[in-house]
């Protein structure tokens, strides 16, 4: 651990390889402590919100909740149903409870990849441990809420999720801010461990503020027969969010899959990536993002697919829609195959709506505003996903909903 | 009474003639086929037609049933019972068929029903309604799609561009028959190159259109088999002895 600390210190000052550089000092690390509490019994406000990120506090249809609000645990149970099954509770207490976390904890990133990876080893504020045991299919959805509650503060949190050998997980995460927070900082340091014949998918719900700043630096690792599925969606406005997350597919026949829907309104600035290691026999990588970009959002859209081993493939797909002449979307893929026999490739799309398209729902009675939201939903379609159906049908009303409004 | 009359119709696409003083009248009840060969505006005079944005109407006017149409927008042509299937439609990725096909059957109840009933008639599966619009689909599933949304539209009047085009020897008799059927009492305008389509629909009238200006209009069936006889060439010839040339022709001479 300490020298974990040694190595912080010395990346205090590291920006990061891509995104607008932040200047730490200017928020506020200070903040009142929350009571601990049931999550049915959050205040209305708070309720609100996170349910805008998909975190229900009435728990229905999850298997558990891990709520923190600002730097505070304020509530982590699992349903009495999944007792035994799987475990929820603050990587805080998780390092105390189990000697082994050491195995995990700072494994995939490096805690001096830069200033962020360090702010959070030095001023960590906790973040949420899952863990899926061995063999347990937990089909109902957990869920974790990182909440920030005090305008211009930072929280730096550190999770890590596990799922055991021929385990199943679904975990819901959403990121929200009270509307009363104008600005602040979210640092937010993610590891996955997907163990032999286990799969994991994680959806994340961004929902933060217009002068919000987020970095979260995200690592999984998938052993054999193993998959990962990531879906990332990110519909609000926020001043700059810059992630690159990857996937080591390190066994054979592991599968890693990320899937993105990003919504640049207003002057976002969106540097959302996703990388796809393939070094088992047989492994294989997805990646699709979709971008749209309105107002004077600013989106880069990139992709990353490496082929280390032979008889792996991997496939990037990127489309891009402007809905302004002042927005831009920058789509990024890059392939790097490193030996025979590794399969990659990606497609990139990125235009305005086409005119044509608008013409001929025309022609069949839509005006040429409810042509254009068509189009737009359409765009936005989640089904390329692949959630469970209930998750699916949530993610797709709020996807609705701020197209709804955007449009 | 007639549904669609094209009076003294000239047409610029980019700053280019592309229609000139074109007159066409399709009565009520009737069925009228277009013929020209590729570049001589068939695709623009429908679009003109429909209203698509890029045909700017330079002179003359388009009337249906009565109405002035000339400068109305597509949906509100639509809604007064223009139809089209078109040839090559764009592929709308999210957008599904079966969203569109309801959207004609709400108001009169049970569209959920109904759809599957249309989507049948054209040999679709139901699956078939949850693809996204054109995209990845045959060129006999493209027109079997135009043709289930003409169906569930049901326009007074339906333009026809190519509905022979790229479909299987199986398909044509499917999209034949359906397109007869259809057509009982309405009136359309059908583009066809090489006429199949006439082998399952009785049209009435054919027009000819060569370089963007109506060659000659006569009954449908003598009028294929000329072309099919002479090729286009008989309708030039036909234009030159009257002293008229394309319009194209006549601004390069300028």
């Amino acid at each position: 651990m300490q020298e974990k600390k040694e190595k912080a210190l010395k990346a205090r000052e590291k920006p990061a390889a891509l995104g607008p550089d932040i200047d730490l000092k200017s928020f506020t690390r200070d903040v009142k402590s929350w009571q601990r509490c049931i999550v049915p019994s959050l205040p209305e406000d708070i309720a609100k919100q996170s349910l805008n990120a998909g975190v229900r506090t009435d728990e229905k249809g999850r298997a558990g909740t891990y709520f923190q609000i600002d730097r505070s645990m304020v509530s982590q149970a699992i349903k009495k149903a999944f007792e035994g099954k799987a475990e929820i509770m603050s990587t805080k207490e998780a390092l105390e409870k189990y000697d082994w976390m050491d195995d995990y904890w700072w494994k995939l990133v490096a805690v001096d990849a830069d200033k962020y990876t360090a702010l959070a080893e030095l001023e960590w504020d906790m973040g949420y441990f899952i863990r899926a045991l061995e063999g347990q299919k937990i089909m109902l959805p957990l869920q974790a809420c990182l909440f920030v509650s005090k305008d211009n503060l930072n929280q730096n949190v550190h999770n890590v999720i596990i799922a055991e050998p021929n385990s199943e997980l679904h975990i819901i995460t959403g990121c929200v801010t009270h509307p009363n927070v104008q600005r602040g900082l979210h640092v937010g340091i993610s590891e996955f461990f997907v163990k032999k014949g286990a799969k994991l998918t994680f959806t994340m719900i961004h929902n933060w503020a217009q002068n919000f700043d987020v970095r979260p630096r995200s690592a999984a690792l998938i052993e054999d027969d193993g998959m990962f599925v990531t879906n990332y969606v990110c519909l609000k406005p926020v001043k700059s969010l810059q992630m690159y997350p990857v996937a080591y597919c390190k066994g054979a026949n592991s599968k890693a899959r990320f899937n993105s829907i990003l919504y640049g309104a207003k002057n976002s600035y969106l540097d959302v990536g996703s990388k796809v290691v393939l070094q088992g026999k047989g492994s294989r990588g997805e990646v699709t993002a979709r971008a749209i970009a309105s107002d004077n959002s600013q989106i880069y859209a990139r992709g990353l697919l490496v082929g280390e081993r032979e008889d792996s493939k991997a496939h990037l797909e990127c489309r891009g829609l402007l809905l302004s002449d002042s927005a831009s979307i920058h789509a990024i893929p890059e392939l790097i195959a490193k030996v025979k026999g590794a399969e990659l490739s990606h497609e990139a799309a990125v235009g305005k709506i086409a005119e044509e398209q608008i013409q001929y729902l025309m022609a069949r009675g839509f005006s040429e505003s409810e042509a254009e939201s068509l189009i737009v939903r359409g765009f936005m379609d989640i089904s390329i996903f692949g959630l469970p159906s209930q998750l699916q049908d949530e993610v797709k009303k709020m996807v609705d909903i701020t197209t709804a409004r955007a449009l | 009474m007639d549904v669609l009359k094209i009076e003294d119709l000239s047409v610029e696409i980019a700053g280019k003639r592309i229609l000139c003083n074109v007159d066409l009248t399709v009565p009520k009840g009737e069925v009228h086929v277009l013929f020209g060969p590729n570049g001589s505006g068939k695709t623009s005079l429908i679009q003109t037609i429909l209203g698509f944005s890029s045909c700017k109407v330079v002179s003359g006017k388009i009337l249906f049933d009565g109405v002035d149409i000339t400068h109305m927008p597509i949906n509100e042509r639509a809604k007064l019972g223009v139809g089209v299937a078109f040839q090559n439609p764009p592929a709308i990725r999210g957008v599904k068929l079966g969203h569109i096909v309801r959207s004609f059957l709400e108001g009169e109840g049970r569209a959920a029903r109904k759809d599957i009933g249309l989507a049948q008639a054209v040999n679709f599966p139901i699956e078939f309604l949850d693809r996204d619009l054109n995209l990845g689909f045959s060129g006999g599933e493209i027109k079997r799609s135009e043709i289930l949304q003409m169906l569930a539209q049901k326009p007074k009047f339906v333009i026809l561009d190519e509905p022979d085009s790229g479909v299987d020897v199986e398909n044509m008799e499917v999209v034949g028959k359906t397109i007869n059927n259809f057509l009982q009492g309405r009136s359309g305008l059908i583009v066809t190159h090489l006429g199949h389509i006439l082998n399952y629909v009785k049209a009435d009238v054919a027009h000819v259109l060569i370089g963007g200006r109506v060659a000659c209009s006569g009954r449908s069936t003598k009028v294929l088999n000329q072309i099919l006889k002479e090729g286009y060439k008989w309708c030039e010839r036909c234009l030159r002895e009257r002293g008229i040339e394309g319009c194209r022709k006549k601004r390069r001479k300028r």
